[in-house]
């Protein structure tokens, strides 16, 4: 089934066109990136999709259903984890179903079963501030997990982490994926990581930005623990270093 | 227990100053290079700040309440107009110069207007004390909406927030820190104010007690109240730190976490 399909996109500010007729499709439990060079666009794409910001034209449909500029459906997660510092972690996590409308202790209720799987068991009376740089990071996931009907967008959420965290980092969230049956949305300009996660990557070149290449990662995603050390790895980052290369002259 | 003697040894040039300069004020007075009719000695301010108690605690008591109403009424004021200014861009153009000049009014210039116009009761000085607390506190509030993480503010708007909602989660939270600060002076600008607004007419309070004192060239007492208002200021800027760390349990925390990564 679709989880999440962007149909012709594009987006200009004050006549200068950023995103050019972007049409991407995630299926359920798949893990897509969008991998492109600073300046590509893909921040501008992802506020299209979350809804924050309309698109001149084009749609987003969210399992069918068309959400175009309509913020609420899919929450995203990027490199700041923006949990709010004055709300205890139970109520940060949960706060995308206060604001749609849930009571407090209904939606704290919803959310405490979830802190085991996500590795933050013991938290949910804590503040932010007394959690560690990673646990910080699980928890932003679990409430763009809360916040996302399935779906979740993420900008480079890894990016500040150093090598062995972000390694770790990988690793548990193609679990987690599995376990909670998350499809993802993956903003990168990491081509390493991309190979490393992906399922599907799409390559975004600027301007405007436009998709010009897909890849299919045909490694298992549950077989990924070495597969950066494997010669067709290193073909597959070859082969998309070459694509970007190539568009840039 | 270790913290509270850390926090003594902090503490300590502060007061071995002060003790130093109460030293040097008796020291004056006592070698007679000042004439005790002119400058009284430590040792007589204490005593007559005792001996006077009764009279002190009674006119504190209507300071004060001048003070406490219109460090409220100022409160809310400032409040409502920094919260509308952050919300009305234009009404924030409008009106950011104008606070500014009215802080450029010297309080003293305008407080026998004020005395003219609303008598010699209460409402002349709470007005005033209303004029000198408000501008702390808004300005206060209004740099910490304007604080707020942009990012932040996105992403509340992702998970479909209202700009209701938005205010509630983020923008009053990230300012309450710099409420509080503009609080903290306001607090003690509040007993001033009321103070100098009572020097000029008024038949009970502090300041009105000073001019009498003062009048009877009692100076011994003069300075009884004088320590007196800067007790007062400190305890009411003591309160609000309380209150303030009652109301944001988080920055305790924060605060901690900081201390002992440091």
């Amino acid at each position: 089934m679709e989880a999440l399909r962007t149909e012709h996109i594009t987006r200009s500010f004050s006549g200068k066109t950023i995103i050019r007729d972007i049409s991407i499709r995630l299926m359920d439990h798949e893990l897509v990136s969008l991998l492109g060079v600073s300046g590509a666009g893909k921040t501008t794409l992802f506020n299209v999709i979350s809804g924050i910001l309309p698109p001149d034209e084009g749609g987003v449909y969210l399992h069918g259903e068309d959400v175009t500029g309509r913020p609420g459906r899919i929450s995203y997660m990027r490199q700041k984890d923006l949990l709010l510092e004055h709300l205890k972690m139970i109520d940060n996590v949960s706060l995308p179903l206060r604001l749609g409308g849930m009571k407090k202790k209904e939606a704290r209720e919803k959310a405490d079963p979830l802190f085991e799987a996500f590795g933050l068991q013991g938290t949910q009376m804590l503040y932010p501030a007394e959690l560690s740089g990673g646990m910080r990071q699980r928890a932003a996931l679990l409430r763009t997990y809360l916040g996302s009907s399935g779906v979740a967008l993420l900008d480079e959420p890894f990016s500040a982490l150093d090598m062995i965290t972000k390694g770790q980092m990988h690793g548990w969230y193609l679990d987690i994926m599995e376990k909670i049956g998350l499809s993802t949305l993956f903003i990168t300009h990491d081509v390493d990581e991309a190979v490393m996660l992906s399922d599907r990557i799409y390559i975004m070149t600027g301007s405007p930005g436009r998709i010009r290449h897909e890849i299919v990662i045909r490694q298992p995603r549950n077989e990924r623990s070495e597969f950066d050390l494997t010669p067709e790895f290193l073909a597959y980052k070859k082969e998309i270093l070459q694509i970007l290369k190539g568009t840039d002259s | 227990m270790k913290e509270r003697s850390e926090n003594t040894t902090r503490k300590l040039p502060a007061l071995t100053a002060l003790a130093l300069i109460v030293f040097f004020w008796w020291a004056l007075c006592e070698s007679g290079a000042v004439p005790s009719y002119m400058l009284p000695s430590p040792a007589d301010v204490v005593r007559a700040f005792v001996s006077d108690f009764p009279n002190l605690t009674f006119h504190a008591k209507t300071t004060l309440l001048e003070a406490f109403y219109g460090l409220l009424i100022g409160i809310a004021l400032a409040f409502v107009i920094a919260t509308v200014m952050d919300r009305f861009r234009t009404l924030k153009e409008a009106l950011s110069p104008i606070l500014v000049i009215t802080q450029t009014i010297p309080t003293i210039a305008i407080a026998p207007l004020l005395v003219l116009w609303m008598g010699f009761g209460m409402a002349p000085k709470i007005t005033l004390v209303v004029i000198t607390t408000f501008f702390p506190i808004a300005v206060g509030l209004l740099d910490g909406y304007r604080s707020v993480d942009l990012d932040e503010i996105n992403l509340m708007r992702a998970m479909g927030a209202g700009s209701g909602q938005i205010f509630r989660y983020v923008k009053f939270p990230s300012a309450l820190p710099f409420f509080f600060s503009g609080l903290r002076i306001s607090a003690s600008y509040a007993v001033v104010g009321a103070v100098i607004a009572e020097w000029l007419g008024g038949f009970e309070g502090l300041g009105v007690y000073m001019t009498r004192v003062k009048k009877a060239y009692a100076f011994d007492r003069m300075f009884a109240v004088i320590i007196l208002i800067v007790v007062i200021s400190l305890l009411l800027m003591a309160l609000v730190d309380l209150i303030r760390d009652l109301a944001m349990p988080w920055h305790r925390v924060k605060a901690v976490n900081q201390n002992h990564n440091s």
